[in-house]
This record gives C-alpha cells, structure tokens and sequence, in this order.
C-alpha cells in the first residue's frame, strides 16, 4: 500500500490535475474562438464571412490529430522566427538551411537556459492553444446553427421596433440562442473530455505518459517491484474517464432544463406546465 | 530521381514493398506525397473494414438495447456507455497491454480430441489488434445512433404493419429497418467521418508501426521531424483526408438517396455539410 504513495506517484496524482487544468483553461477559450467564429460567418464583410467559413468546416475534412501535431510546433516556430527577426537583425543567413530550422540563440524560445519546469510550462501553453484553436472551431459549428435555430420572426420583430443590427443580435439573438446551443456544447465537453490524453502526443507528462512510465516493470533507470502493471494502470484511467463523462452529463441535464426557462420550445412549454 | 521513379519504390511502402530505409537528408516534395499517401492505405483499410463489421455489431446492439428482456438490454447499454464515454485513445493502450499480457505461445485449447492452439500474437499487430478496438469503438457510438434512430420510427408505421398481420423478423427487415436507416443516415454519415480521421491514432497509441509502415500521419510526422518542417506533411496529409472526406461524403449521400426515393421530394431528409452539426438528435461523434 505504500508503494503507491511514492513521489513518483504522487507526480502521477497531478497530472490528473494537469488534465483538469487543460480542461478549465480550453473550454472558455474554445467557447470565445467558437463565438467569433460563429460570429464571423454572419459577417456582412465578405472576406471575414469567408474565414470563418474556412474556420468551421475545416475541423470535418481534417482529422483533429493532425492539428494537435501541426499547431503546436507551427506556432513555436512561428515564434521563434518573429524573435529571430527581432533580436538577431543582422544576421543574414536563412532560417531554414536544409532540414534546419537556425534561429540565433537569444531568439530561442524558452531559453536554452531556462530551468525545466519553463519548458514543460511552455508545451503545456502551445498544447491548450492547439485544443482552443481545434474544439473553438467545433463550437463555432454548433453556435452557428443554433444561431440559425432562432426562429427569425423574432429578429424580424426587433427589426420592426426599430433595433440596429447590433441591438437585435445582442438583445435578441444571443440571450436565445444558448438554450439551443446546450445539446451541441454538452456534447462537444464530453469530447474535449475525451480528447485530453492526447496530450501526451505532444510531449506533455499527463496521465498517460505516467501510467506507461509507473506501469511498465522497468524503465531506463529504476526497475520497479512488480511486473507488468500498465493494464491497471490504464483501468484506473478508463474509469477515470467514465466518471468524468458521466458526472459532467448529469450536470448539462440540470443546465438544459434551466436554460429552457421562457423558451418558445417543447421543454420550455414543460418548464410552465410544471409551475402551473 | 524522378517523381515516378519514387512512386514504384515507395508506393506500397506501407505494406512493407520497396525500400527498407526510409528517404532522409534530401528529401523531395514527390518523397512526401508518395509516401504519404502509401500510409492512407492503412487508413483507408481501418476505416473500410471497421465501419462494415460494426454496421452489422451495431445493428445488433441498437435492437438488444431497445429489448425489453432485460439480460440483453443491460449488456448493451454497458457495452455502449463503456466505449462512448472513455477516449479511444485508452481503449487503444489498454487493448493493445491487454494482447500482449495474454501468453505468447498461444492459448491451448482442448476440444475433446483435438487440441487447438489459439495463436495470440497477431493481435498485437496494429492490423488486427487496433482494427478490433476501432470496430468495438464504432459498433458503440453507431448502436447509439440505430437506437436513437429506432426509438423514432413513427408509431403509424408499426400500426400499419400489424393491420396487415406482419410480425416479428418480416416486420423488422420490410418497415422498421429501412426507416430506422433512413432516420439514422445523416448522423451515421458524420460517425463514419469521424471514425475515419479516428484511424490516425492507431500508430500513436501503443501499437508499433513495426519495419516503420504507418499511416498517413505517421509518415506525415516522421518527415516533420526529419525535415523539422511542418508546413509540407502536415497540409499533405490534410488534403489527403479532405479528398476522401469527401468520397466518403458522396458515398454515404448516395446511399442516402437511396434511402430516401420512395418518399415526396419535401420530406426527404437531405444531408447538408455545414447544418448538420446542430441537430438536436444527432451525435458528434468525434472520439
């Protein structure tokens, strides 16, 4: 019983934090990108109707992995090129020699120097941009079409009273459009849940990473005192994430009969049926 | 060397023909189209086999999940709640610990007079072993779909059938089945989406790409790591699933319209790409 209060475990505790972080930190980004997203698609400017276009319908043609893999290394690099450009100005050679990608030291980003826990910070900071930039574009999707599911007599009515176009999309649009939101948002949580361990693609130390490490019988340094574990390891992950799944879909059914309080809608309806 | 010259050495690379080195150093834009695309041949053969035997574990599983005895209808729902609310990505590890813990010389099994020697070890190839966990993985997700779908065929219909003294397996296979497919359709297409970009995880999940044959994006990441840019695979492999992201589309609205001829043009359910995300019965189903 002790051994599973070693220090090494207690690191594979926290990363289950770890995985609670991802998630506080990816839902409201993703829900911000969703909403401008979304936002952009009823643009009257051609161009930014355009973008958002390309924004939301990407995620369907292209596997996600593939931009938690893309993103990350793009944006590093992106970086590192704008310090480059910066700080190093009067180097001339090129920054992609071959198969080399030569910035000059002091634009490297984290700093060679820099102690280890920037690092991991740093990965970790590029991975959370990845998940808002993939699970805000699925947001974007799904604001969209309950944008569309607000009856438009409505918006037609608040343009009758006289309402700008801001006014009725501020007043009317999106005080409604959330309750037909909730059954796509609910949904999409469930799979940002699911989509966490992939977190260890990109290198950051989350929980799999350390169920394969404590798991394993041996690794490079230590050998630990009992055999192939993983198997339960990865169990204990497996319920982990079914109580997670299960927990958060018993919180969004409470949410959704909140939210269809003064809705024109079949639950709704039921919501004053049952106070009458 | 010429760009067709590196597609008859590397074509079929991810089966294991051609060169046993990959292309390093000087590596051409022709080297990653093609080998690339050699690794869709993985994905394609995940996607195809575990969206065919699934449809039929699926159909099963909605039916068992819709009885009213309740030792068939506790094990489905478990079976579904199981596989949809856990990351496939941990089925994947988990499956994969699972096959290698089991013994390597194979299980004995005594029949009577023969002795069968149930060989093990072929599933801790990403063929097969991966293969079984994305067919499990889908049969859930698509049951939960059948089921929805089959929960709202109209009662008329069942009463239709009844008038005219149909029952039992000629009244599922003449009234219920066709419309449970009809109604399901449009998710089911975004399932089968869904589980084909699914198959890129298999040579990141445990399974090794053993003699380095992968997928699409594990070759994909080996050249971004050989070349250390990410701006070629990455949007080489992205075209490579738009493509057949949209075959598969056509695929699937074919099938639809055929699902759909019998009924007036105004009742059709049609498959639009961009709405079909908000439907307050359909599933996303990305894992």
């Amino acid at each position: 019983m002790c051994y599973l209060t070693t220090v090494k475990h207690s690191m594979f505790y926290w990363s289950f934090g770890i995985v609670l972080a991802l998630l506080a930190l990816t839902a409201p980004a993703a829900l911000l990108l969703g909403f401008l997203g979304a936002m952009a698609k009823r643009s009257q400017v051609a161009v930014v109707r355009w973008i958002g276009s390309i924004y939301t319908s990407m995620v369907r043609g292209i596997p996600d992995i593939i931009f938690f893999m893309f993103v990350p290394i793009a944006l590093g690099q992106g970086i590192e090129y704008v310090r480059h450009k910066i700080k190093c100005p009067d180097v001339t050679e090129p920054i992609r020699q071959g198969n080399d990608f030569v910035v000059c030291a002091a634009a490297k980003f984290p700093l060679g120097s820099a102690d280890q826990w920037v690092h991991q910070t740093y990965g970790f900071a590029l991975a959370t941009v990845a998940f808002a930039f993939v699970f805000g574009a699925f947001v974007a999707n799904t604001i969209d079409g309950a944008m569309r599911a607000v009856p438009a007599n409505q918006l037609e009515t608040g343009h009758a009273y006289g309402m700008t176009r801001r006014q009725v999309f501020w007043r009317i649009l999106v005080p409604q459009m959330w309750s037909y939101a909730l059954p796509g948002l609910s949904n999409l949580w469930q799979i940002l849940i699911k989509a966490t361990p992939l977190l260890f693609l990109l290198g950051v130390q989350d929980v799999v990473y350390w169920a394969r490490e404590l798991g394993g019988s041996k690794t490079s340094r230590y050998e630990y005192p009992h055999g192939d574990w993983r198997l339960w390891y990865f169990m204990v992950l497996l319920v982990f994430y079914l109580l997670m799944t299960w927990g958060s879909e018993k919180v969004f059914r409470r949410l959704s009969t909140r939210f269809a309080r003064g809705q024109a809608t079949q639950a709704g309806q039921q919501h004053l049926e049952a106070k009458a | 060397m010429s760009c067709l010259q590196t597609l008859s050495e590397y074509g079929l690379r991810s089966l294991g023909h051609g060169p046993r080195l990959l292309p390093r150093g000087d590596i051409t834009l022709c080297d990653q189209i093609v080998l690339i695309g050699s690794g869709m041949i993985w994905n394609i053969y995940f996607a195809v086999l575990a969206l065919t035997l699934g449809f039929f574990l699926a159909t099963a599983l909605a039916l068992a999940k819709n009885s009213k005895n309740r030792l068939l209808r506790a094990p489905a729902t478990g079976f579904i709640f199981v596989f949809r609310g856990s990351p496939l990505f941990i089925q994947f590890f988990l499956a994969y610990e699972a096959f290698v813990l089991l013994p390597r010389a194979g299980i004995e099994i005594d029949l009577l007079f023969v002795q069968i020697t149930a060989e093990t070890r072929w599933l801790t190839r990403a063929a097969a072993g991966a293969l079984i966990v994305l067919f499990l993985n889908t049969s859930a997700y698509s049951a939960e779909i059948f089921y929805g779908a089959l929960r709202s065929v109209p009662r008329g219909d069942l009463e239709a059938a009844d008038a005219y003294g149909m029952s039992g397996f000629s009244r599922f296979r003449k009234i219920v089945w066709p419309t449970m497919m009809r109604l399901a359709w449009p998710s089911y297409t975004n399932e089968a989406i869904f589980l084909f970009h699914a198959t890129t995880l298999v040579f990141f999940s445990g399974f090794p790409a053993w003699q380095q044959k992968g997928d699409a994006l594990y070759y994909a990441r080996y050249f971004a790591d050989q070349t250390f840019n990410p701006f070629i695979p990455y949007p080489i492999a992205g075209a490579y699933f738009i493509l057949f992201t949209l075959i598969l589309i056509m695929i699937f609205g074919k099938i639809n319209n055929h699902l759909n001829r019998h009924l007036a043009r105004e009742q059709r359910i049609k498959m639009k790409l961009s709405t079909r995300f908000y439907r307050r019965n359909a599933v996303p189903s990305l894992r």
